[in-house]
């Protein structure tokens, strides 16, 4: 098997995932554990490319990149001094919390590796934009206007919920 | 095509070790934003799982596309309300260490 760039892409990608995200949960400040997420969320934003989903990326580095790793950055900002430094976990808790994400993923692993996964055999269909646009906004049997529509509820709801929990008391 | 020679099953490992780690960080980490981050871990290794199982197996369909693209519309109204209440915590009791938070009673 000869390696081609496609190769050397996903073990780019592969690597940075892996190797960020186990600092993200181990580091002890909590500023760089936000950077590290970053760095997970565009190297996952790769991976989309690597699958020609485009669209998907974008909306990967715009919105979880962009939108929710600023909005954790701030929130760290309003409640936590910047330098500040977690005490280390204790070598119990670490210790069993180890053993059941080992256990996990050796047993999703070997799961993963053993089941003979059947493609279809039908012609792959080229995701553009335009197609995209149609189904989320049609009513047709591959439609998607009602869950489109409860998102937007849903985003409004959360939105004014957010300014509701969040507002300042008045003093009386 | 980008992912020509690439087997599924690498992409599965790389989102399943993702997964644990997100795992790991919720079980061992004392603040709420860093709780949080790990949440978002999960959420997005899960997204990885229905783009690939979209791309690999059913390339002529794209239930897996739109799920991901609700999921992410999801996460992002979770990290709202989320980071809206933990602001509100903070208010409150000065910290977001949860083994101080005991009290959530108004």
């Amino acid at each position: 098997m000869e390696i081609t760039v496609n190769h050397l892409m996903f073990g780019l990608f592969a690597a940075m995932i892996l190797v960020f995200s186990v600092l993200t949960v181990t580091t002890r400040r909590i500023l760089r554990a936000a950077t590290f997420l970053l760095l997970v969320l565009v190297a996952t934003a790769g991976l989309y490319f690597m699958l020609n989903y485009q669209f998907m990326a974008g909306v990967q580095l715009t919105l979880y990149a962009g939108g929710i790793v600023v909005l954790i950055i701030f929130s760290i900002l309003l409640t936590s001094h910047i330098s500040q430094k977690f005490e280390p976990v204790g070598w119990k808790k670490s210790y069993f919390s180890a053993l059941a994400s080992i256990a996990g993923a050796i047993l999703c692993i070997t799961t993963i590796l053993q089941h003979k996964f059947q493609a279809t055999t039908e012609a792959a269909k080229e995701i553009d934009m335009k197609l995209i646009g149609n189904s989320l906004l049609s009513t047709d049997r591959d439609g998607y206007v009602l869950p489109f529509e409860v998102i937007s509820v849903l985003l409004l709801a959360a939105m004014i919920g957010a300014i509701v929990v969040a507002k300042r008391k008045k003093k009386d | 095509m980008l992912n020509a020679g690439i087997p599924m099953e690498a992409f599965l490992v790389v989102s399943t070790l993702m997964f644990f780690a997100g795992v790991y960080g919720f079980l061992t980490r004392r603040n709420l934003i860093t709780i949080l981050m790990s949440v978002e871990l999960i959420l997005n290794s899960v997204n990885i799982n229905f783009l690939v199982f979209n791309r690999f197996l059913f390339p002529d369909k794209l239930q897996g596309h739109f799920f991901s693209l609700f999921i992410i519309a999801i996460a992002a109204a979770e990290a709202a309300v989320a980071i809206a209440i933990i602001i509100n915590i903070y208010r409150h009791f000065n910290t977001i260490n949860v083994e101080d938070v005991d009290k959530m009673r108004y």
